[in-house]
């Protein structure tokens, strides 16, 4: 049963049963990580993401991980407007001085940073790529993000984020990540980062209490990605 | 003898002294340029003009000419049908409209360019961009919204070709105008958006 569930959540094609077209994907993958290289993977999420915008046109999108010309590309050849902040750097430039997290709980640098970057009106986005930049925010800024992103979000719109899913890694890898289609994401390695917390799907459902679904989606290179439904 | 000094102060170079490789020490007196050599140098009489790096301007620019802004400026930009470029040392704290727009430096504003922004590697941009194509590349950093501004498809020159005489193939133009003197200006390349519309006619 398990079996059939994981086969369903990857794709059908990491359970023990992978061709080789599959495997040599997966070495090129872990290659690519290791070499510090970009390279793209397929993303079901992502085209769960992208599938109720792609008849629209005119809608407002909020992008994480900063403006690359791929992800405006793609956006925008769709016909939908971006708002792009790389979330990571803000983080750094609002909590870096000292202790990282320790700052993230501090009310004024958090009420700062909300004010700086998740300031817009209610109901203005029609999806949000977050990308992994939330699982380097501690309690409460994390909560508070949340709560925030909820508010800006449009009903029945998504929320796209990634988590590591290796519970054993304090070092999470870093990446840039960039759409290159409404399935492929095109991925750039950025070094190691700590992240806040380790995130298993018990603490994204409570995270993401609020929200009307969770899916999660667990990739070959130890991803969590996630499918939130506001 | 002052009027020996001007004369050899004034004196014209030959032309085959590049003034901008030449080795030789600029000499006292002659005003040189503080800004570092680069491919978007005006050049005179190419209808481009400079705001160096030492230059701090507070107010409102209107240029009918290429413009490149390599120092401060608070205010507003306004260049019609022309292209503004901010130098790397360009920090504007402004409102900028023009054809084209090249960021090398840093603008906290918002940018609309009617026809094609170019955020270049290290540049910085703060505020919302409004444009119809936009080349972002890697190492700058943006933040705000892009709203790409799709050209409206007029039907009008499809009503005029319709009600003229069916024109001989391929078109040529009308015989009385004859050759034309200087050469056709070089045809934009089609956006996207336009090449898809016609793609779709």
């Amino acid at each position: 049963m398990f079996r059939e569930r994981w086969k369903s959540v990857l794709g059908g094609s990491a359970t023990g049963e992978s061709s080789p077209r599959d495997a040599a994907a997966l070495m090129s993958v872990d290659s690519s990580i290791r070499n510090g290289a970009p390279f793209s993977r397929q993303s079901r999420a992502l085209d769960q993401f992208f599938a109720p915008l792609r008849d629209r046109a005119g809608l407002s999108l909020l992008d994480f991980a900063g403006a690359s010309q791929e992800t405006v590309s793609y956006i925008t050849g769709l016909g939908h407007r971006l708002y792009s902040e790389d979330y990571l750097r803000s983080l750094d430039q609002a909590f870096g001085d000292g202790d990282f997290f320790a700052n993230q709980s501090q009310p004024g640098r958090m009420e700062e940073f909300m004010k700086g970057s998740l300031d817009f009106p209610s109901g203005h986005f029609a999806g949000a790529l977050a990308w992994d930049a939330l699982q380097f925010m501690a309690s409460p800024l994390l909560e508070s993000a949340v709560e925030r992103l909820y508010d800006i979000l449009h009903p029945n719109s998504y929320l796209f984020a990634i988590f590591h899913a290796d519970e054993r890694m304090h070092q999470v890898p870093l990446h840039h990540y960039r759409v290159q289609d409404a399935q492929t994401l095109l991925i750039t390695p950025r070094g190691h980062r700590q992240q806040a917390q380790f995130f298993n799907n018990r603490r994204l459902e409570k995270l993401f209490d609020k929200f009307q679904s969770v899916k999660f989606f667990l990739t070959r290179d130890s991803l969590r990605e996630v499918i939130v439904r506001r | 003898m002052w009027n020996k000094k001007k004369e050899d102060e004034y004196a014209p170079r030959p032309a085959t002294a590049p003034s901008t490789t030449s080795t030789t020490p600029p000499r006292e007196g002659v005003p040189v340029s503080s800004t570092p050599a680069r491919s978007h140098e005006p050049r005179i009489g190419s209808g481009e003009a400079t705001m160096g790096k030492a230059v701090m301007v507070k107010g409102q620019i209107f240029s009918r000419e290429d413009l490149v802004l390599d120092g401060e400026l608070e205010g507003t930009v306004e260049l019609q049908d022309h292209r503004l470029t901010i130098g790397p040392n360009g920090k504007l704290q402004a409102s900028v409209k023009a054809r084209e727009i090249i960021v090398l430096g840093s603008i906290l504003g918002n940018v609309e360019a009617t026809d094609k922004i170019d955020i270049r590697k290290d540049a910085k941009l703060i505020g919302d961009i409004k444009t119809a194509r936009i080349v972002i590349e890697d190492g700058a950093y943006f933040k705000g919204n892009i709203d790409i501004m799709r050209p409206e498809v007029k039907p009008e020159p499809a009503r005029v070709q319709a009600a003229a005489p069916p024109p001989a193939s391929p078109p040529s133009p009308p015989p009385s105008l004859g050759p034309p003197a200087f050469p056709a200006p070089p045809a934009a390349a089609p956006s996207p958006a336009q090449t898809a519309v016609q793609g779709k006619r």
